[in-house]
């Protein structure tokens, strides 16, 4: 006889009567790794969160170790033995490792009003073991890597006796040795018996760890099954719902000889070292690099935010050093910053706002400064269509409500309204599904087709060798290679990245 | 370890101890400027009229940690100290007088914590609020008279163990709340919430009765403020308390607290800041300073001090950056061609 751990049984939950689970239905096996995978908006983060206590469901039934089970606070799910370890990391970067393990749970000494803190260091000490951190308890969480931090997180959820962990999106901030530590102790929690849930947009990580996968759309469960029954390619249009033949639309244009963009011997202490590269008009140029390769940095040299210590930027012929993010966007460069949230977009402002923010003097009057608004909300409007952009009103709408895809369209938008000659984007597709992807390549082809360079900052090397004209290897903040078209190839790439293989 | 990077140290200690080393540096100019200033009775003078605003200061801690502030505790002195007083005129016994004031003022707190985590004003416009109306009220109370309680309460010159009661009542208050924060669960919760409320929430913490615990706590500590202050004053004026709140928040930040919360500590760092803030006036007292300009230099001592606290934290924030590459010195190239040569 099979063993569930959890039974969705006909779950409907529905906002403000939109529904977004529709009769769910899903029986989880104990001791599973289980990969939930869908686009944005397929109701899976709704599904988590029932499950952690964040909203309740409207109808069906929920089944834990075969007894109802409906949470109706976050903190009831962990005491249920639930742990969810959300994108957005709950840590406080304020205090140490052991208080934030213990933080809702503190051990006492006795019945006193004081904490015991040397059994907290202790306890800490062995859950840290678990997850193969060798760190002292007393260390804050902000001196921590995000790939650290991760594992904090997992050992939190160990510290509560969890026996079911959900992990939304953790891979997306860890660098690929982080990734495959992560991996190592999933997979031990997984001999030890525990179950995950694992979210992802990252279909081959979903098909290195997963047992079973479920794949949801539109509400729906679209097919449960072991993961001998998928490959990437059937994963892909169950989730979408049709058939994407090439997940990377073709180009119809070609780069030009034209350079537009220079970097020469460009170097910051602790940072970047010696970099040359130059962009040519109509060329869409791909910085691969891992994490900590210097890459976000590189860009943030070009656009302005950080200063070079040496070298020189060419712009159009004219020297470009020691600029400022204000001067940048007068010359026409845009930079599609790799954080959304935190750096790309006012979250609580409406979409119309964040898409007039970069281009808001050029609609101002010449000596009042009044915004001419109508003029505004015109372009405003175009964009949106172009960019096909899916919200009611995007002059009611704030972002936050947004999906990460739209959410990410809104961040190009804001930079395509004015006119870029050279855009420099940062992880432009990270978290965000597949359908989007596709349409966020399409946007880049048509702005490079229009004569702009495109400077395309990568971790995934598919997407690059997919979209990219030539591709640029960053490591250690120097440049380590480059690629042709031609010579493009996934292993070389990732070899020179590493250092492997030659050096 | 190469040169740099131990200069790199040097300058971050240097930088994490400044409200230390602000203090040592302020004390040590004072004294050359002024012989009188380096002398023990100086000193207690010093620590024991700083006791009050201290006292206030710890109270604040608490509510900036929250990642909140108050801009009542004054107005709060003022309606505590009214009550105090009048009851006393009245020929109430002493005791019985100070309960009532510890009530009050504890009771204020509790309004500011009702209508901050309850009603969901945010703190600023509520604290500004309970401000203007406290001293409203304490006006109505007082008739805005003033009234001498000198014979009623004589215990400002007292000591405790050799230690003047002000000074002891501070070092009490300072204690408790150094265990609170550092030793008990609602303390480290206090910081974790004053780090990201919506996490503190997902986390299952009782936020409401945090935020409320830390208001309550800082409309004891300035009903207990208005006590000591009242006693050395020995006069209520209607301009009691007035403007004390700028000293306190003043204090807490000059000791490392953050305004944006989740940062700071009573120990050391309220303590010195209060002392840094006493130091400052009383330093410019003893140089004769103009007593109209006294009012002006001091907050302009204050502000200079906040605005370096500001520079350092950024300055540490990008000294604390992980480098991405470890830049080889000169010698070490030299050193590696040398070895290569060898070969």
């Amino acid at each position: 006889m099979e063993d569930f751990i959890l039974q969705f049984c006909k779950i409907d939950k529905s906002f403000f009567g939109v529904p977004v689970l529709k009769n769910v239905s899903i029986d989880i096996q104990r001791g599973r790794i289980v990969g939930l995978i869908g686009e944005n908006g397929a109701g899976k983060s709704t599904l988590m969160n029932i499950l952690g206590g964040v909203v309740p469901f409207d109808s069906g039934k929920l089944l834990l170790n075969g007894q109802d089970y409906a949470p109706h606070d976050p903190e009831s799910a962990t005491r249920a033995g639930i742990a969810f370890i959300h994108q957005e990391l709950n840590l406080f970067t304020n205090l140490s490792i052991a208080e934030n393990l213990f933080i809702n749970n503190f051990p006492h000494i006795g019945k006193s009003p004081f904490l015991n803190k040397t059994q907290i260091r202790t306890k800490t000490k062995e859950y840290l073991a678990m997850v193969d951190l060798n760190l002292s308890p007393d260390i804050t969480v902000d001196r921590l890597s995000p790939g650290e931090r991760q594992l904090v997180e997992v050992a939190k959820a160990l510290s509560q006796d969890a026996s079911v962990i959900i992990f939304d999106e953790p891979t997306t901030s860890l660098t690929a040795r982080e990734t495959e530590r992560l991996f190592a102790i999933i997979e031990r929690l997984h001999t030890s018996g525990k179950t995950i849930i694992y979210i992802s947009h990252i279909l081959r990580d979903i098909q290195q760890i997963a047992d079973d996968i479920v794949i949801l759309r539109d509400g729906e469960v679209i097919k449960v099954g072991p993961k001998k029954e998928f490959d990437i390619q059937k994963m892909i249009s169950l989730m979408v719902g049709r058939d994407i033949k090439t997940l990377y639309p073709e180009r119809d244009s070609k780069p030009t000889e034209q350079v537009i963009l220079e970097a020469r011997s460009l170097s910051k202490a602790g940072i970047v070292h010696d970099i040359n590269f130059s962009l040519h008009k109509g060329e869409l140029l791909g910085v691969f690099g891992l994490m900590g390769s210097g890459r976000s940095e590189l860009a943030q040299i070009i656009f302005g935010i950080e200063d070079s210590d040496s070298g020189e930027i060419i712009l159009d012929g004219k020297q470009h050093n020691h600029q400022s993010p204000v001067k940048s966007i007068k010359q026409n460069i845009a930079f599609v910053t790799e954080n959304r949230r935190e750096e790309g977009l006012l979250m609580t402002s409406t979409v119309a706002e964040n898409l007039g923010l970069v281009t808001l003097p050029k609609f101002t009057g010449s000596i009042t400064n009044v915004v001419r608004q109508s003029a505004l909300n015109v372009a405003i409007r175009n964009i949106v269509s172009l960019l096909r952009v899916k919200t009611n009103d995007a002059f009611q709408n704030q972002v936050k409500g947004l999906s990460g895809g739209n959410q990410q369209k809104v961040v190009i938008g804001k930079w395509l309204m004015n006119n870029p000659s050279v855009l420099v984007v940062d992880e432009p597709t990270r978290g965000v599904d597949v359908g989007a992807k596709h349409e966020i390549y399409s946007i880049i082809n048509d702005i490079v087709a229009k004569g702009a360079a495109v400077l395309f900052i990568s971790s995934e090397i598919e997407e690059l060798i997919g979209v990219c004209d030539r591709i640029i290897v960053m490591g250690v903040g120097e440049i380590l290679g480059s690629f042709e078209k031609a010579d493009f190839n996934r292993e070389k790439i990732l070899q020179t990245a590493f250092r492997e293989g030659g050096k | 370890m190469n040169g740099n990077q131990s200069r790199q140290r040097l300058t971050l200690a240097v930088l994490k101890n400044t409200p230390t080393i602000l203090f040592v540096v302020i004390f040590v100019a004072f004294s050359l400027l002024d012989q009188r200033f380096f002398t023990w009775t100086n000193f207690e003078n010093i620590i024991s009229s700083s006791a009050f605003v201290g006292i206030l200061a710890v109270g604040m801690t608490f509510v900036l940690l929250t990642g909140g502030i108050d801009l009542s505790v004054g107005a709060n002195m003022y309606i505590s100290g009214g009550i105090l007083a009048i009851m006393l005129e009245q020929g109430y016994p002493l005791w019985l007088a100070i309960l009532a004031a510890l009530v009050s003022g504890t009771l204020i707190g509790l309004v500011n914590a009702f209508l901050i985590s309850k009603v969901k004003i945010i703190p600023f416009m509520v604290t500004l609020g309970t401000l203007t109306a406290g001293r409203g009220l304490a006006l109505l109370i007082t008739q805005s008279r003033a009234i001498n309680v000198t014979k009623e309460m004589p215990f400002a010159a007292a000591h405790v163990l050799g230690i003047p009661l002000p000074i002891a009542v501070f070092a009490a208050v300072v204690f408790v709340a150094f265990i609170v924060l550092a030793y008990t669960a609602p303390g480290r919760q206090i910081y974790a919430m004053g780090n990201d409320p919506e996490a503190a929430k997902k986390a299952g913490l009782n936020v409401t009765r945090l935020t409320m615990f830390a208001y309550i706590a800082c409309g004891f500590c300035a009903a207990l403020a208005t006590v000591i202050a009242l006693s050395q004053q020995g006069r209520l004026s209607a301009s009691f308390g007035e403007g004390v709140e700028f000293r306190a928040i003043a204090a807490a930040v000059l000791g490392g607290t953050s305004l944006f919360g989740g940062v700071g500590a009573v120990f050391p760092g309220t303590v010195i800041g209060t002392l840094l803030v006493q130091m400052i006036s009383t330093g410019l007292v003893y140089l004769q300073v103009d007593l109209y300009l006294q009012d002006m230099i001091s907050p302009l001592v204050i502000f200079f001090a906040v605005f370096v606290d500001a520079q350092r934290m950024g300055l540490i924030k990008r000294l604390e950056r992980r480098n991405i590459r470890v830049e080889k010195t000169a010698g070490q190239v030299l050193s590696e061609k040398k070895a290569h040569s060898m070969i």
